[in-house]
């Protein structure tokens, strides 16, 4: 009788472990490991292979190819009846083009009555040309009737074919440039005369519809107008409202309406900013539309939340310790927040403006609707000017169908993203170094 | 005299206050009575008096006298005729208005030898860089001669009364300096307003929304019933070019609504799934070494502007997809390449940060307690995740997920590159169909004229858009604070 659960017993103990299914659960457990590290991958690879195809699109537009030619400022083609000295506008309507012409023709040994070369000539240089050798004129007339030599832009075609970008397997007829077009530039680039310099004008012109004579200059000067509104305006109003929030106001209604309503503001489409940019401040106000001055305020409106979100955020990180040991020593509320509680705070207020403006300097939607989407030749020397802004720039030249505007515009996103970096790194190191855990 | 220069003059009288303010409070304090505010108070009390309420006077007068020129001109404007050329008499007014302004520009002999007409003043005007619509008429140029004139002696006799109002107010508060002189809690008193004024501009800018837009939304309401806004299946608004008085067009919002829910729920099927496992993989797997660096980079996918995903997208994805599936049915192609797949899988990406650190948030705040408890009852960490973490949390994910679809109806630049333009109604993924948010922009890019339906139906839209999203916005957000008080 004893025997029996002895018997029992050493079954129990021998028993294999029953089946809880722990195989089961642990591969489960892998899967789901796998697809966090899917679902991480799938969001770095689709940002390595978004930077890298703009990338690669757009470095090549920071090179620009030029042709150095001695050109001889031929009197007889500027002025031919000589009357440049009573009427001034014989120098600016003169027929520039044809002196890079007459060089080219020089330098390439074409005979000037072979009409068919001359005629693919027409499409070697930049019309920018005429812009560039008035200015050179028209700074110093003495210029006239000497030679010197001048970097003049290659047209966009010929820009594309000497970087390589033209697949010159395909039949001349189909493709932009001609074989005699790529001859004369083989040539030209072995004397050494055609070269890719460093692209200054990518950062200097303003709107043109050719690819290579059009840049970002009013867009930068406009965005950078703009900044400049936004931090005057958003940063002090920001900041005054948080401290109210924070440190004054009593818990009610009002206090919780400012909160629902900065709250909801943060999230509202930054389109209907635009809708109110247009409705107020151009309709209404009558300012002027396309200005500068107008995207900067809309974008203050559109950035105040956010500024006023991570400044509450750094004055409640500061310790009621501070609070009570300024009180006690017999300064005043106001003086209490200004002398002590704001110095303490002004890390985090910057990392959270740096943010906000970053943000600022991308958006794009709003400035379309108060019509910034212009075409602006001239940079802007108030904020009052028609002006375009960064993103603009570029949302204008992707609907461009040329080739030459989409290596500008891959361009065109690489420096704002350089420029969105820095600010937001700027912000981590800043959040870094001073951030104090109290 | 220019409000600019009234200004300047203005501010300088404020801070010759603020410095004799502070010198007179210094000079006064000889040990003997204890001073009540510190010296530099008096000399900002000084200069808040001498500067707000000329402040405040400047803009009463700029606007006031702005008001009684319109009025002026008006008056002098001779009785309309009814076949007259020019549409309205607000447009007269404007007409002589920036004819005006132009004579400004023009130097003394110019104007005292005057042009009677039009015709001969244009070409003057024109040289100093000043064009002016062609329908002014010659009965103008004395009434904008006259308005100037009117112009200057209220700007000359406003910038005295703002100047004499700003001197008063610097000696009133000099002369009220003494040593247990409340200094100190008057601009205090001062910066509190300034402080409550700041806070308010946020609610001033949600009126502004709902009362801009809700003005023109009524306007177009007048030439286009609601039934057929809200309820037409049809887009179609024919173009109106500036002058051609509006044709009639079909206003349906449901084409336009649909494609754009339709782009948001395939965005959301990208983002979620995807931020959400980032964010839990990110919270309760990772070594601090990964998460030091991919947070980073992750938070870099949130700083790309849109516009550039909407490049990527028509640029590198679109043609990609379109030759891809020509390929992989050899022949015609079946992915456009603009398209509701392409729009929402480019949006959905640019969603992934937005889920991940938002959802962050709200698992880290599920307390450590109920990980224990369930880790240490034997199960595995995923299950911990799926059975545990994840249902507490659900309220905030659920909150999370519909602010990130609120981001995703009101997102523009994406579907403005790569959704396409036609308002379609179609239920394949694969084809063009448009947004709210495109239509916005394509009705109000452009020279439109302002008044015709064909650009009020924007602001239509845009209220549309600022309901729908501020209705998830405070549900998302109700939900949200509602859950982070359950835990605290």
């Amino acid at each position: 009788m004893t025997d029996i659960p002895m018997d029992t017993m050493v079954r129990a103990a021998a028993h294999p472990r029953r089946d809880i299914g722990l195989k089961a659960r642990y591969a489960a457990e892998r899967r789901f490991r796998i697809y966090g590290v899917v679902a991480i991958s799938v969001g770095l690879a689709f940002l390595a292979i978004m930077l890298i195809t703009i990338v690669s699109k757009g470095y090549t537009a920071f090179w620009q190819t030029t042709v150095s030619l001695p050109i001889t400022f031929d009197e007889k083609v500027i002025d031919p009846s000589g009357k440049r000295a009573t009427d001034p506008s014989v120098l600016i309507k003169a027929n520039y083009p044809k002196l890079a012409e007459n060089a080219l023709v020089a330098k390439l040994g074409i005979s000037p009555d072979d009409k068919p070369a001359i005629k693919q000539l027409k499409g070697f240089l930049s019309e920018g040309a005429r812009v560039q050798l008035r200015d050179i004129v028209a700074a110093d007339p003495s210029v006239i009737g000497t030679t010197r030599d001048v970097n003049i832009l290659a047209a966009a075609n010929l820009d594309s074919a000497f970087k390589g970008q033209i697949d010159l397997s395909v039949e001349e007829a189909r493709r932009k440039v001609s074989d005699q077009q790529i001859t004369w530039m083989n040539k030209l680039k072995a004397e050494g005369v055609m070269a890719e310099h460093f692209n200054s004008g990518l950062f200097t012109y303003g709107a043109s519809s050719r690819p290579e004579t059009s840049g970002m200059g009013v867009a930068i000067i406009g965005s950078f107008y703009m900044m400049v509104i936004v931090l005057l305006l958003a940063l002090p109003i920001g900041v005054a409202a948080s401290i109210y929030l924070e440190e004054f106001a009593k818990k009610n209604r009002f206090t919780d309406l400012i909160e629902v309503n900065i709250n909801n503001l943060a999230a509202v489409p930054s389109i209907v900013f635009g809708l109110l940019g247009l409705a107020v401040f151009i309709n209404f106000l009558g300012m002027p539309r396309s200005a500068a001055f107008v995207g900067g305020l809309v974008l203050t409106l559109m950035t105040l939340p956010t500024i006023i979100i991570a400044t509450r955020a750094a004055l409640a990180a500061v310790p009621p310790s501070i609070r009570s040991a300024a009180l006690g020593l017999g300064a005043s509320k106001m003086q209490m927040v200004f002398q002590h509680i704001l110095p303490l705070a002004a890390p985090g207020i910057l990392t959270g403006t740096i943010i906000g403006l970053a943000r600022a300097l991308g958006e794009t939607a709003p400035l379309l609707l108060i019509g910034m989407v212009a075409f602006v030749a001239d940079p802007p020397t108030t904020p009052f000017d028609p002006a375009t802004a960064l993103p603009v720039q570029i949302y204008m030249w992707a609907n461009e169908a040329e080739r030459a505007f989409v290596e500008r515009m891959s361009g065109a996103i690489i420096i704002l993203l350089v420029f969105l970096m820095a600010m937001n790194i700027t912000a981590i190191v800043l959040r870094r170094r001073f951030e104090r855990r109290w | 005299m220019s409000s600019l220069l009234v200004l300047a003059i203005v501010v300088a009288v404020g801070l010759v206050a603020f410095f004799i303010g502070r010198q007179r409070a210094a000079a006064q304090d000889n040990g003997k009575v204890k001073p009540h505010s510190r010296a530099h108070y008096h000399g900002w009390w000084a200069f808040l008096l001498a500067v707000l309420p000329a402040l405040l006077l400047l803009a009463v007068w700029a606007v006031g006298s702005s008001v009684y020129l319109d009025r002026h001109i008006h008056a002098a404007l001779p009785e309309r005729t009814v076949d007259s050329k020019v549409a309205s008499e607000a447009l007269d007014v404007s007409l002589v208005k920036s004819l005006a302004r132009g004579l400004r520009k023009l130097d003394a002999g110019t104007l005292a030898a005057m042009p009677a007409s039009f015709a001969e003043l244009q070409p003057l005007l024109a040289a100093k860089g000043v064009a002016l619509a062609s329908d002014t008429q010659d009965y103008m140029i004395p009434i904008a001669v006259e308005a100037n004139k009117v112009q200057d002696r209220l700007g000359l006799f406003g910038a005295i009364v703002i100047l004499a109002s700003s001197i008063a107010g610097a000696f009133y508060a000099l002369r009220q300096i003494a040593p247990r002189a409340r200094a100190r809690n008057n601009v205090e008193r001062l910066m509190l307003w300034g402080l409550l004024a700041a806070s308010t501009i946020a609610i001033l800018t949600t009126i502004g929304i709902v009362l801009s837009m809700l003005f023109q939304t009524i306007t177009f309401f007048e030439s286009v019933s609601p039934m057929s806004f809200f309820f037409g299946t049809v887009w179609d608004p024919r173009f109106a070019a500036a002058g051609s008085g509006g044709s009639q067009g079909q206003f349906g919002l449901i084409p336009l609504l649909a494609g754009t829910l339709y782009i948001a729920a395939v965005a959301l099927l990208v983002a979620v799934p995807v931020g959400l496992m980032s964010a839990v993989y990110m919270a309760e797997y990772a070594t601090p070494k990964v998460r030091s660096v991919v947070k980073p980079a992750l938070e870099l996918l949130a700083g790309i502007p849109t516009i550039v995903y909407g490049i990527f997208a028509v640029v590198t994805l679109g043609p990609f997809l379109r030759d891809l599936s020509a390929a992989l049915t050899g022949g015609s192609p079946f992915i456009q390449g603009q398209s509701i797949f392409t729009a929402g899988l480019v949006m959905g990406v640019m969603l992934i940060p937005v889920v991940s650190s938002l959802s962050d948030d709200i698992i880290t705040a599920v307390p450590r307690a109920m990980r224990d408890g369930s880790l240490g009852l034997g199960a595995t960490r995923s299950e911990t995740i799926k059975r545990v973490i994840l249902p507490a949390a659900l309220p905030g994910i659920v909150g999370a997920i519909l602010l990130t679809a609120s981001r995703a109806i009101g997102e523009t630049m994406i579907v403005v590159l790569a959704a396409g333009v036609a308002a379609n109604l179609t239920i394949n993924p694969f084809e063009a169909m448009t947004t709210i948010t495109v239509k916005i922009v394509n009705q109000l890019t452009g020279d439109l004229e302002f008044n015709s339906p064909q650009t009020l139906v924007a602001f239509a839209l845009g209220l549309t858009l600022f309901a729908l999203t501020l209705v998830m916005n405070i549900v998302a957000l109700y939900i949200v604070r509602k859950y982070r008080e359950q835990y605290e």
